[in-house]
């Protein structure tokens, strides 16, 4: 559950440590959600998914949660808090820690006619498990020419902050984006986060959700029965005429902040929040970029390689015409994450990041938006 | 105890179908119409067959890249099976795998892996599904010498003995992973025999002979269906053939032609005829019947394979995901 605010300012006077206090709540939800109903039923970000998790089980008895800590009394960022108690111990369990094995059990498990989620609390640990994950679930279906379908899903959250380093806040998408027949989900609001879960669950294929924690601050509004939104169809969260600013996840938040400075300086942003990157939502980047003629890519994984790159790739390849200055990218620096404070601020993009790209883009060879 | 006749003569008569599907493809590899790397069980056959004949049809196997032994043993379709080493549309996985990517689940065998050790863990998650869903299964987790140097070994045999689930480890021992023989990559033996008998059955056995490969198989599946949870079954064997491809590498340094003719000697076919002869009511015309009939099943099943068509170019993206 997330801390109130007097918990947080209490604790925060007490001068102690807690692990979570760098993740302040955010009272007021970010302007992600833009539904037809301004107003609804709120839940935060965790209760989004554990409600996802109770209502697939609900629905189907084939559905099973499953990885290190689930069971624990912090209910991996709430979001499988008090699952086990309502589900019983042998749809809920904790796992040894085995990565690979266990992968390979959920696996197994999903081809028997399950349909596990596996919750890795750290993309991280992913990599252990990447033999399973890369060389079997995401090749059981072509491998075999769809005799057999792997219908998982495997749940990590990258932990950004608090110190957490180079081995416990990797963003590892660009990775994942890589491999063929892995589905990549990556939500970036709490309506989000509970309609990818059910999509995920529902799906006969494997699908990776990789969250990112600083989304566990969100409260938003979702609705209560179950809904699920679509792979492979991003959404506009703000539409804008000048420049496009693609994002994904909490990147989604800090290019939402972009845009509203930018509306100062003139230009007039349009959002886009991909939601998935496999399958990858193309019309909508092309679309967008063809109006605006400009394009920043802001992601929280690496450069190189990554997710900024196939997106700019995309545009080059398929929207240059449309195109009237070069691509920009704001990803994470090409370096292991530091634990220091003053380091990860280096380390990390923001919003200030994305201003800074959207504003040089404006200024190669003299461009301006239209009308300022 | 020794098995009814009926038994020994269907043991033998699928160790001599494997064997025979297994001479056939190394008969004609040579023409390169077969493009896809073979990984021959020859001399081996023996520990495929003795614990599918403990099985039904339903129960799950998983298998490896030295996986044909495994599939036609558990009641793979031979046609689909030739076609995939074909690289047909007709072949078990559609052209798409290839000999070491094998799969019949219409009789429990839910793919084979070529990532040493790789389908383990997959055989332990079906061991779970068959619990969880309350059903009357086990399931086999084939796997070799090089796999028991694998990490994921331990990780599932130490998840299948935690939620006792009912799944069986059979331990192909072939002594050889390429070019390495066992004793240069462990340190002694494998330590799931140490492993105190009321978690998990633990046993070795002679992988040569299909009827003691049986009649364990048998005991593990007992234990396994009556909810006592994993066995180990170490089936010393050994790999007659060179690691991949057609031939023998008799002329390798790593080991002896003296070596591999002692092991032929005491081949899985060699140890059930001698079975078979020392029956009083045996006759000897009634094998000859049966591979030649065998034979002909196998006649058929290559020229399905070589008239069928290859996949089109075009559906080169098909099956990437299952609807």
């Amino acid at each position: 559950m997330q801390p109130s605010g007097r918990q947080e300012e209490s604790r925060q006077r007490d001068g102690r440590y807690e692990p979570w206090l760098k993740i302040a709540p955010e009272f007021n939800e970010p302007a992600h959600y833009t539904g037809e109903s301004p107003s609804g039923r709120r839940l935060s970000y965790a209760e989004a998914i554990r409600e996802a998790l109770v209502q697939a089980m609900e629905i189907d008895s084939s559905v099973f949660v499953m990885g290190q800590g689930v069971d624990d009394p912090s209910g991996m960022f709430g979001a499988t808090l008090n699952l086990q108690k309502r589900f019983g111990k042998e749809r809920v369990f904790d796992t040894p820690l085995a990565e690979n094995g266990l992968m390979g059990v959920a696996v197994g498990a999903a081809v028997g006619g399950m349909r596990p989620v596996y919750f890795h609390n750290r993309p991280d640990f992913l990599l252990l498990a990447m033999d399973q994950l890369v060389n079997h679930a995401s090749k059981w279906s072509y491998m075999f020419g769809g005799a057999v379908s792997v219908p998982l899903v495997v749940w990590a959250c990258i932990g950004r902050g608090w110190g957490s380093a180079a081995q416990h806040s990797q963003a590892l998408q660009g990775l994942f984006i890589h491999v063929p027949g892995l589905k990549l989900v990556m939500p970036g609001t709490c309506f989000d986060a509970k309609g990818l879960m059910l999509s995920a669950i529902a799906d006969n294929n494997p699908v990776l959700i990789i969250e990112h924690r600083y989304n566990f601050r969100y409260k938003g509004i979702v609705p209560e029965q179950p809904y699920r939104i679509p792979f492979g169809r991003g959404v506009v969260r703000k539409p804008g005429k000048d420049v496009t600013l693609v994002a994904i996840s909490y990147m989604v938040s800090e290019a939402l902040k972009a845009a509203d400075e930018l509306t100062k300086c003139g230009i007039d942003a349009e959002v886009i929040d991909l939601r998935t990157l496999r399958p990858l939502d193309k019309e909508i980047i092309l679309a967008s970029v063809g109006k605006t003629g400009r394009l920043v890519v802001a992601d929280s994984g690496w450069k190189t390689g990554g997710v900024t790159a196939e997106i700019a790739a995309l545009a080059a390849e398929q929207g240059f015409s449309g195109l009237k200055a070069p691509v920009r990218r704001v990803a994470s620096l090409d370096l292991p994450t530091p634990a220091g404070y003053t380091l990860e601020d280096a380390f990390y993009p923001g919003a200030k990041e994305i201003v800074a790209a959207a504003r040089e883009i404006f200024s190669w060879r003299g461009s301006v938006p239209e009308g300022a | 105890m020794e098995p009814p006749r009926e038994t020994l003569q269907a043991l033998y008569r699928a160790i001599f179908r494997i064997r025979r599907v297994q001479l056939r493809i190394e008969s004609l590899y040579r023409l390169d119409e077969m493009k896809t790397p073979v990984h021959l069980c020859i001399g081996q056959e023996a520990v495929a067959v003795g614990v599918c004949a403990a099985l039904r049809r339903e129960d799950y196997i998983s298998s490896t890249h030295r996986g044909h032994g495994h599939y036609l043993a558990k009641g793979g379709d031979l046609k689909s099976m030739i076609a995939e080493l074909y690289c047909r549309e007709t072949g078990c996985s559609k052209g798409r795998g290839g000999s070491m990517h094998l799969v019949d689940t219409s009789v429990g065998h839910i793919g084979s892996s070529s990532i040493v050790g790789g389908s383990i863990p997959i055989a332990v998650g079906l061991g779970l599904s068959i619990r969880m869903k309350g059903e009357d299964r086990v399931s086999v987790a084939f796997f070799g010498d090089g796999a028991a140097d694998e990490g994921v070994l331990y990780e599932s045999v130490n998840f299948a003995i935690l939620k006792r689930l009912p799944v069986i480890f059979v331990y192909e021992n072939n002594q050889f992973s390429v070019c390495s023989p066992v004793s240069s990559r462990q340190a002694g033996e494998i330590i799931f025999h140490r492993t105190p008998s009321d978690l998990m059955h633990s046993c070795v056995v002679n992988g040569n002979d299909a009827v003691e490969v049986y009649g364990e198989a048998e005991t593990a599946v007992l234990r396994a269906r009556g909810g006592a949870g994993p066995s180990f079954i170490e089936c010393k064997t050994y790999r007659v053939r060179e690691h991949a491809g057609a031939g023998s590498d008799s002329s390798g340094a790593y080991r002896t032609a003296g070596e591999i003719a002692s092991w032929e000697s005491r081949c899985p076919l060699v140890i059930l005829r001698d079975r078979l002869r020392a029956e009083r009511n045996a006759d000897p015309r009634e094998l000859d019947d049966m591979e030649k009939a065998v034979d002909s099943e196998i006649d058929e099943a290559f020229r399905f394979a070589q008239e069928s068509p290859l996949p089109r170019g075009e559906d080169v993206h098909l099956h990437l995901f299952c609807e």
